[in-house]
């Protein structure tokens, strides 16, 4: 069971990196995005301060978003989903091993990338460390709940509007405690608070996401 | 071994196939028959358990295949209509992960010998978007052989085989049946199996009282 795990975990890094472009497409968006907000409003040191937080969590969002697709696109396109499904080990396992490809492609990029987004927008260097794990803990909770939502839309052509109102709303909390964590980390106090909801909210998604995902795609394949 | 009992399809509210039984032991081949959009598809999808059935139950060994799971997926390999296969991993990486999958580990030599009785010898690294869609079905004839399941379900195996691929898939199939396999497979290609055969039809007579079933 651990095996198909970890094969499968293999197998989709193996293909995302034999397939480069589509594995930057996400950093460069959050990259970009990050960086042409300053040139878009007055870039003095406390504009750019108040809004970083904010700014950085939703772009990582959206990065976030927009590389759920590839989830399960390529695997229910070419047939490899019902093999998935028909293998002797829990489909729950196999969806997570799908979840932790997609957060290493996809969420750990960003937190690697964040500290130094941090910097451009001239956040504190505390503000900084409290990003990155406020991103830590994040990131896989979009990944896990997106999995949800694009198990359900997989099967529809050009779902993407759909997958975004599936997901959006279960992404706001996060989004608010992650970002407030940062915001809080400037004014120097506590954020063991946020960190705490963020560290409950993983955990919630990490045992009850691949259950439901597993049961979307066994709802999908069965039409 | 496999028994299908009362099973009934509804597909876009249109019934394809309702009070289906027939059951496969040890050892025997079954083709299913029909003209197209009868439910073929449909019914070997209900048969793996991608697919839910309106009514009846799928039985495998005895217990619902719901119930048995564990030992009806390690015993029963389907192919369907999509080629499964990776464009961006070699061939010899795309039917490891089709094993491993199903948590088989198999020697390289063994693939090598299966590969090669599929005609695709010296094909292990070349990758699968430099394969033509005949050498594609080819990897999965390699995957039914290397499955090491005692029933195969074929959706169409022919699908862009030329003739040699015909005659490797029939003798596949009869070398399997005479291992004391069982296979139930679908094809519009004319399939000739020197072997004991049934057949089941679907889109008989009696399934043309769907109008009565749309009225109530």
């Amino acid at each position: 069971m651990l095996k198909a795990y970890y094969h499968l975990l293999f197998r989709d890094l193996r293909l995302a990196f034999r397939n480069r472009h589509e594995l930057a497409n996400p950093l460069i968006f959050f990259v970009l995005v990050v960086t042409l907000f300053p040139l878009a409003v007055t870039p003095t040191t406390e504009a750019l301060r108040a809004m970083a937080p904010g700014v950085i969590w939703v772009s990582a969002l959206l990065a976030v978003l927009l590389s759920l697709d590839r989830l399960f696109k390529q695997d229910y396109d070419d047939g490899s989903l019902d093999q998935l499904m028909l293998s002797p080990n829990p489909l729950v396992i196999l969806v997570l091993a799908k979840v932790t490809a997609h957060w290493f492609l996809t969420g750990l990029p960003l937190v690697i990338m964040a500290p130094l987004l941090g910097m451009f927008m001239a956040l504190p260097d505390e503000a900084i460390s409290v990003l990155i794990y406020s991103l830590l803990l994040g990131t896989p909770i979009l990944s896990l709940i997106g999995a949800i939502g694009v198990s359900l839309t997989v099967s529809v052509n050009r779902g993407g509007v759909l997958l975004s109102l599936i997901v959006l709303p279960l992404y706001i909390p996060v989004l608010i405690f992650g970002a407030n964590a940062v915001d809080v980390a400037m004014n120097g106090l506590s954020v063991r608070g946020q960190l705490l909801f963020l560290g409950a909210v993983l955990a919630l998604a990490l045992s009850l996401a691949p259950l439901a995902t597993a049961v979307a795609l066994r709802i999908t394949a069965s039409r | 071994m496999l028994e299908i009992k009362s099973l009934e399809c509804v597909r876009d509210d249109r019934l394809l196939f309702s009070d289906l039984n027939f059951s496969l032991d040890d050892g025997e081949v079954l083709q299913i028959e029909g003209s197209n959009g009868c439910g073929k598809t449909s019914l070997l999808r209900i048969i793996c358990g991608l697919r839910l059935a309106e009514g009846g139950q799928v039985y495998w060994r005895g217990e619902t295949i719901r119930a048995n799971r564990e030992d009806y997926y390690a015993n029963m390999v389907y192919i369907g209509h999509l080629p499964c296969i990776k464009g961006d991993l070699t061939v010899l990486e795309n039917i490891r992960s089709l094993l491993d999958t199903r948590s088989l580990t198999v020697e390289d030599d063994v693939i090598e010998t299966a590969l090669s009785k599929v005609g695709l010898a010296s094909y292990e690294d070349v990758p699968g978007k430099a394969l033509s869609s005949g050498q594609r079905r080819r990897i999965l004839l390699a995957f039914i052989e290397l499955a090491g399941a005692k029933l195969w379900v074929l959706d169409e195996p022919l699908t862009a085989l030329d003739v040699q691929g015909v005659a490797l898939m029939e003798s596949m199939i009869i070398e399997h049946q005479q291992a004391g396999g069982s296979v139930i497979f679908t094809t519009h290609h004319g399939m000739q199996l020197d072997c004991e055969m049934r057949s089941v039809k679907l889109g008989g007579k009696e399934y043309m009282k769907a109008s009565t079933w749309d009225e109530e």
